[in-house]
């Protein structure tokens, strides 16, 4: 019961870690990474308050959502990785935003 | 009986993760990094498995076990040998004392 | 006897740490490749702690997709970053290959010279854009969120029933014996529809921004050529059994489709190609063939009177078999398509 909630509580601490370096980051691939230790936060919470159920079998529905949830974050990641390499041979940049950096 | 002896080989095996990773973390070079990690690594788990599959419950699942080691093998094997290859295609020299 | 019962919560407690040791080394490393590979480790750990969890299903799909194929992804994404950040910093830098400039740092652990990483290097270092000041700023407010949801994660700590009784009592009906399949495939047909769709959505957009992707005959290692030799006919006989082993244990498509995507990415890696005479529609039959099947079977059973993807009793076995399989062909195409990137 505790073990379980132990890995809820890392998970919440994985979403705001995860948050924080989203936000902090400037180079688009540690964004991605970033949004992907955020899922998996998630996933980890969900997964972890679904064990409170009694009984030997975990409960079953949110099994089923976290796993359709790593195959849509998959999907997510190669999508961004693609849009940053098109980003970057487009303008030459692996960071958003036009604040003057620009030479 | 056979439960002590599983015992012994987890722990045996156990040792030998401990050893190849120290060497990993420890070692001046690729060359002998990958020298800890293929060797010391993989005769560990061969003994973890060992010990597991005194413990299965069948002999298929004693199989699967196995298969699992010898699979390991392969792949270590070919990853060090990739690693190995390109090192020495960038020219980083063996470490000499 | 106490002791016994601390030693899994005293292993739960390392694993829990180590998760947000990795994770916070994973997104401060200063060197990218470093990132990435701390970041697989996160991924690999992560599948011990699904199995502590009693979730073993997640565990596969953990470590195969959420480790292995977007590991692969990163690696490969970060080489041609790379390679190309080195032909424009300085021609005569050396280029790199595709797996070659992953295994750069693996090499160099050490912050010994890297003269084909400085490029990158330099501006990750500095990679953030925000001044120290409002970085602790935001830190503090992140305390809030923190402290906000382990609250309430704390506060919920009560047994809850859940739905595992709705699931078991009605498991029966459901043509599999394996709850979780029997939710994905079955009570939540849905989603798992919708997921497909999502999966071949992301790969038309990877397409659409990447013309043909570039076949140079790279230089072939023996050993990788050997090893795929070995592992891909193996690969293809643990996905079929993952598909089917799926009907009553941890398994099933997407397990089963991520193992067949990693020897697509497997085969791809030592110089394999899809014959040309197979880029065309027989390819993109096989990509949307999970979809397809999935979106029939869900509309045919609507002329029996059942409603949208709810199976006449009697043929859920056959209807969710044949689902699996087109939709582990399809997933595992998908996959090793993301990878490969750009329109054959």
């Amino acid at each position: 019961m505790t073990s379980v909630l132990v890995f809820a509580l890392a998970g919440v601490g994985l979403i705001v870690l995860g948050f924080y370096a989203l936000l902090v980051q400037r180079h688009l691939l540690r964004k991605v990474l970033a949004f992907n230790v955020i899922s998996s936060g998630i996933f980890l919470l969900l997964a972890g308050l679904a064990r409170r159920a009694p009984g030997a079998e975990p409960d079953p529905v949110p099994q089923a959502m976290v796993l359709t949830g790593i195959v849509v974050a998959v999907a997510a990641t190669a999508l961004a990785l693609a849009m940053i390499q098109a980003l970057r041979a487009a303008t030459g940049r692996t960071w958003l935003g036009d604040d003057g950096d620009e030479e | 009986m056979l439960i002590s002896l599983s015992a012994f080989f987890l722990v045996a095996g156990a040792v030998f993760f401990l050893a190849g990773t120290l060497g990993l973390l420890r070692f001046p070079d690729v060359y002998t990094r990958l020298h800890a990690l293929t060797k010391a690594d993989n005769l560990g788990l061969g003994l973890m498995v060992l010990g597991l599959m005194l413990q299965a419950e069948s002999l298929a699942a004693a199989g699967k076990l196995l298969f699992i080691w010898l699979l390991l093998l392969a792949a270590s094997a070919t990853a060090g040998q990739l690693v190995a290859s390109w090192a020495q295609g960038k020219g980083i020299a063996p470490w000499r004392r | 006897m106490a002791s016994l019962n601390l030693l899994p919560l005293a292993i739960d407690l390392v694993l829990a740490l180590t998760l947000l040791w990795l994770a916070w080394r994973a997104l401060s490393s200063p060197d990218l490749f470093r990132a990435v590979v701390l970041f697989i480790a996160l991924g690999l750990v992560l599948g011990l702690v699904w199995v502590r969890l009693d979730a073993v299903d997640i565990a596969l799909a953990e470590i195969a997709l959420g480790a292995g194929v977007t590991g692969a992804l990163l690696l490969a994404a970060l080489a041609k970053l790379q390679s190309a950040e080195a032909e424009t910093a300085d021609a005569s830098t050396e280029q790199e290959g595709d797996w070659q400039g992953c295994s750069q740092a693996l090499a160099e652990p050490d912050a010994k010279s890297k003269p084909t990483l400085t490029a990158s290097a330099t501006m990750d270092a500095t990679g953030s854009a925000m001044p120290i000041a409002l970085r602790i700023l935001l830190a503090l407010l992140l305390l809030v969120p923190l402290a906000g949801l382990g609250w309430v994660v704390w506060q919920l700590w009560l047994p809850a029933p859940g739905l595992t009784d709705l699931v078991a009592a009605r498991l029966e009906a459901s043509g599999v014996a394996h709850p979780v399949t029997a939710v994905l495939l079955n009570f939540r047909g849905y989603d798992t529809l919708l997921e497909l769709a999502v999966l071949l959505l992301a790969l038309l957009g990877v397409w659409s921004l990447s013309s043909a992707p570039h076949l140079g005959d790279e230089e072939q290692e023996p050993a990788l050529a050997a090893l795929s030799r070995l592992l891909a006919p193996l690969m293809i006989l643990v996905a079929a059994y993952l598909v089917w082993v799926g009907a009553h244990a941890p398994g099933g498509a997407f397990q089963a489709g991520s193992v067949l995507g990693a020897a697509g990415v497997l085969l791809r890696l030592s110089g394999w190609r899809v014959p040309p005479r197979a880029t065309g529609w027989p390819l993109r039959l096989v990509l949307v063939l999970g979809v397809v099947v999935f979106a029939c079977m869900g509309l045919v059973v609507m002329a029996f009177g059942q409603p949208l993807l709810g199976y006449p009793p009697g043929w859920a076995k056959p209807a969710l078999l044949a689902i699996e399989l087109a939709a582990t062909l399809s997933i595992g195409a998908i996959l090793a398509a993301l990878f490969i990137g750009g329109r054959p």
